[in-house]
């Protein structure tokens, strides 16, 4: 971590209106370090799926339990955190959404859409035991041509870092 | 921004004019309460205008497929119009352009379902 590293993290409450907090926290980081509008529109919607992960499948909806969201911004990324209190999940046995006899089902999109939303991704079993998804989307400045101005439609899915 | 959706007849279709964040939550309570409503006044031609809908979320999406299929499984045809780039391209990516019927035009929209 360079000099210029920022540190914030917060614990959140397993409810949904903490999805929205998250995202409204990462987006003006997000503003903040320079994205523009379409990056921080992924950013933002990765945040989302990455706590309404952890509040519905981690924590299982369980008021008793938090959801831990932290943020590293370096000179080259702006790395996410989002740690469950739940049991962790192998991220090999996801189904993939795309296939045709998944593109009726109504959830298990919120993986996919992270992994292509961002540069980085990745699961790891947590401090609490539960999963920690953590992404990663390189700064504009750091020589990343950056998606602004494409359209989501591009945008494949990344490999576990 | 709180998810509104108010209905009209056209042409025997019911047109559902959808506006704010479909996301988890209130907006997709909305959503799932609205299309449930249309369904118990057999309302089976529903088409879904997505003019002001500037953010969907996977939440938001799996209340489109269970509509969809909530209607599919009446007898009935539920259909998308309008949307905005961002929906578009989600709706691409996740490769549901494949299985929504999708219109720009109202009118030829309307004609689809006779």
């Amino acid at each position: 971590m360079t000099q210029d590293a920022k540190h914030l993290e917060m614990t959140l409450e397993t409810q949904v209106e903490s999805v929205n907090l998250a995202e409204e926290m990462c987006l003006r980081v997000a503003e903040a370090a320079g994205f523009g509008e379409d990056d921080c529109y992924r950013i933002g919607m990765s945040v989302r799926e990455g706590v309404i992960n952890a509040f519905h499948y981690g924590n299982e909806e369980r008021p008793e339990k938090k959801i831990h969201l932290a943020l590293d911004l370096t000179s080259e990324k702006m790395i996410i955190h989002v740690l469950d209190e739940g049991k962790g999940f192998d991220l090999g046995r996801v189904p993939d959404p795309l296939a045709q006899e998944n593109l009726l089902s109504t959830s298990g999109r919120g993986i996919f859409l992270m992994r292509a939303f961002m540069d980085e991704f990745q699961v790891v079993p947590g401090r609490t035991g539960g999963a920690e998804i953590i992404m990663s989307k390189r700064l504009p400045r750091s020589g990343n041509p950056g998606t602004n101005g494409k359209t989501g439609q591009g945008a494949a899915p990344k490999k576990e870092a | 921004m709180a998810l509104r959706a108010t209905y009209r007849e056209a042409a025997g279709v019911t047109v559902v004019d959808i506006g704010g964040r479909i996301t988890l939550g209130e907006g997709s309570a909305l959503l799932r309460k609205t299309v449930r409503e249309l369904l118990e006044e057999q309302r089976t031609s529903i088409l879904l205008n997505l003019a002001d809908v500037d953010y969907i979320d996977s939440s938001g999406i799996g209340e489109l497929v269970s509509a969809y299929t909530g209607v599919k499984n009446r007898g009935g045809n539920l259909k998308l119009l309008h949307l905005t780039k961002k929906v578009h391209d989600l709706l691409q990516l996740t490769k549901l352009f494949t299985v929504f019927e999708v219109y720009s035009d109202e009118g030829i929209a309307l004609r689809s379902y006779r």
